[in-house]
């Protein structure tokens, strides 16, 4: 397991590499360069030569390339061309608010989908299947934005029962956890319907398997032969898709935080395109990279933690 | 039987399949019909979705106006009708795009292979890992706004699944006989490509192209929210409900019916979608 675990750690570094450089030369191509997206195209000449001579953008590509990996290596964003404030504290700020938001959707949807997709199996064509079926399919089908919009109208407005918009303070936990229920209830329904998706379709599969045949003619009870031996099976490939659906969920977040006027990663950057800080939102782009190879590093970690057969490809 | 009988007779038990699958039909007709609302729009409207009328503003919904008005008294109906055509037309012609570009990659890194196959295959396996959301927000950030340049991101960020798809096929039917025998009698490289490759994987690529039409209207209408997509006066349904989120207590019309019509154009294209899935996935057949 621990030779898998290092393999598996060592082939992110490229791939995080690869994703840096190709943001960092897509930043570049920027119609007239950063400077221009920066002054607008009325600016004149000399202004946007001495932006770029601030911002060391006249130098050659690569050597702005080579202090680019230096300094992101050292952990430095460089610095918003806006207020001129060092990016990686603001980061810092903003981060665990995303990474909060995050974990308490997905918890909701594997608590809520995997119990709701064993359900659903296991009454296949009955009429709760039928509901069950119906309403994932609309809630892999709604927009996040729309589903927070939906909510906020009947628990915000009508009910009047949680607040609308910011996230509260972090640290003080009870108006943190009340800030936190909203965004939370809309972007955990959506993994819940994915989650559930997944384990019904899933734990079908593995329902029609010999092994479970077997099980069932050797004369265990139901319950064994669903919960022992179906279930564990079913499970491994919803682990794998869960890592996708994370995500799915890391995307939607970004609109869940504008509908809510929450703190977070994807607020910052839509502020950042809003006020054409390119060094902002080349930044904050890095830290999604992270963020989404990373998870894609835990995927596979527990996938190979879970099912043996995948450590000896 | 001969293999055009053959062919056709599993056709028609695809298609009686398909519609027995009640989940499939239902889609089917109710994107039919919003096709069908996109086409006459111009004919059925009853008001000029731009047509500002200051006395009427912010009215709920009524016999004049059966949604109501927005905040320049502008028809919601009138303009989420020709929404419709935007959203539709946004993500059909970006997902052609994605098909033809991606396509025409994945089946060139499978038929050459090599190491720049294989080096093209690992770039877009990375790129598949990021959400259609961010890239989509990394492209247009640097495009800038406009239904064209959407079009285009929208269809750069489709491009790696669609090599994906069209790879692993590619691999499997470039090792058939009849691959061979055309390369024997000097049949060139692009020809095979086009003429022996490409018409044996558009089945798979064209049922995955027409469900990412709802992927890529859900990430136009995201766009458009966040206000990095189509600017207005165009409606969209992204940025009618951006406006109407700003005056949600007072008149939940302008962003509720705008996000209704996203909500029935993808369910409708993800219920065929499910359809299929029961017809191609025999081991789920009902």
């Amino acid at each position: 397991m621990i030779q898998f675990a290092i393999r598996r750690i060592l082939i992110s570094i490229p791939i995080l590499l690869t994703v840096v450089t190709l943001i960092f030369f897509l930043m570049r191509t920027m119609p007239g360069g950063p400077a221009v997206a920066v002054l607008g195209d009325y600016a004149s000449k000399e202004t946007v030569e001495a932006l770029e001579k601030q911002m060391g953008l006249d130098r050659p590509l690569l050597v702005q390339y080579a202090e680019f990996m230096g300094n992101l290596v050292r952990g430095d964003l460089g610095r918003s061309i806006i207020n001129g404030r060092p990016i990686a504290p603001e980061v810092g700020r903003v981060l665990p608010y995303t990474l909060q938001l995050a974990a308490t959707s997905l918890l909701m949807g594997i608590i809520l989908g995997v119990p709701l997709g064993i359900f659903t199996a296991l009454r296949r064509n009955a009429f709760s299947d039928y509901l069950g079926r119906t309403l994932s399919l609309a809630g892999v089908s709604i927009p996040a934005f729309f589903l927070g919009i939906l909510l906020m109208l009947v628990f915000s407005v009508h009910l009047d029962l949680f607040p609308v918009m910011g996230a509260g303070n972090l640290w003080d936990l009870r108006d943190n956890l009340y800030h936190l229920v909203m965004p939370t209830l809309t972007l955990g329904l959506m993994m819940t319907a994915y989650i559930t998706r997944t384990t019904r379709s899933s734990m079908l599969n593995v329902l029609q398997e010999e092994f479970v045949r077997t099980a069932r003619a050797k004369g265990l009870r139901e319950r064994i032969v669903i919960y022992g031996h179906a279930l564990r099976n079913a499970l491994i490939p919803v682990i794998a898709f869960v890592g996708v659906y994370a995500i799915i969920l890391i995307g939607n977040s970004i609109l869940v935080e504008i509908v809510f006027s929450r703190p977070g990663l994807g607020k910052m950057m839509i502020g950042a395109i809003k006020q054409r800080d390119y060094m902002t939102l080349q930044s904050v782009m890095v830290v999604y990279a992270g963020l989404v190879v990373f998870i894609n590093l835990l995927v596979d970690l527990s996938y190979g933690w879970i099912d043996p057969r995948i450590k000896y490809e | 039987m001969s293999e055009g009988a053959k062919r056709v007779r599993e056709k028609g038990k695809l298609w009686r399949t398909f519609k027995k699958n009640r989940t499939a039909l239902v889609g089917s007709v109710i994107i039919l019909t919003i096709i069908a609302l996109a086409l006459l729009a111009p004919w059925i409207s009853p008001y000029d979705p731009l047509e500002q009328n200051i006395r009427s503003r912010l009215k709920s919904p009524s016999q004049a106006h059966p949604l109501g008005t927005d905040e320049f008294g502008r028809d919601v109906l009138s303009r989420v009708l020709w929404g419709t055509r935007v959203s539709l037309t946004v993500g059909i012609l970006s997902i052609g795009l994605g098909l033809l570009v991606g396509t025409a990659m994945g089946t060139i890194a499978g038929y050459r292979g090599g190491i720049a196959g294989s080096m093209i295959m690992r770039l877009v396996d990375v790129l598949l890992s990021f959400p259609v959301l961010i890239s989509g927000i990394l492209v247009v950030a640097i495009l800038g706004p406009g239904m064209g340049k959407l079009i285009f991101t929208i269809g750069i960020v489709f491009v790696p699944r669609f090599a994906r798809l069209a790879y692993g096929p590619t691999l499997a039917i470039k090792e058939r006989e009849y691959v061979y025998s055309a390369r024997v009698i000097g049949v060139g490289n692009l020809r095979i490509m086009t003429h022996y490759l490409f018409p044996n994987i558009l089945g798979e690529v064209l049922v995955a192209g027409t469900l990412w039409v709802g992927t890529a209207i859900l990430t136009e209408a995201s766009l458009s929210f966040l206000g990095l997509g189509i600017s207005p006066p165009t409606p969209t349904w992204g940025n009618m409900i951006k406006t109407g989120v700003d005056r949600l207590t007072t008149a939940p019309w302008l962003s509720i019916f705008p996000g209704l019509s996203i909500l029935t154009t993808v369910l409708s294209i993800n219920m065929i979608g499910d359809g299929l899935r029961d017809v191609t996935d025999p081991k789920l057949r009902i």
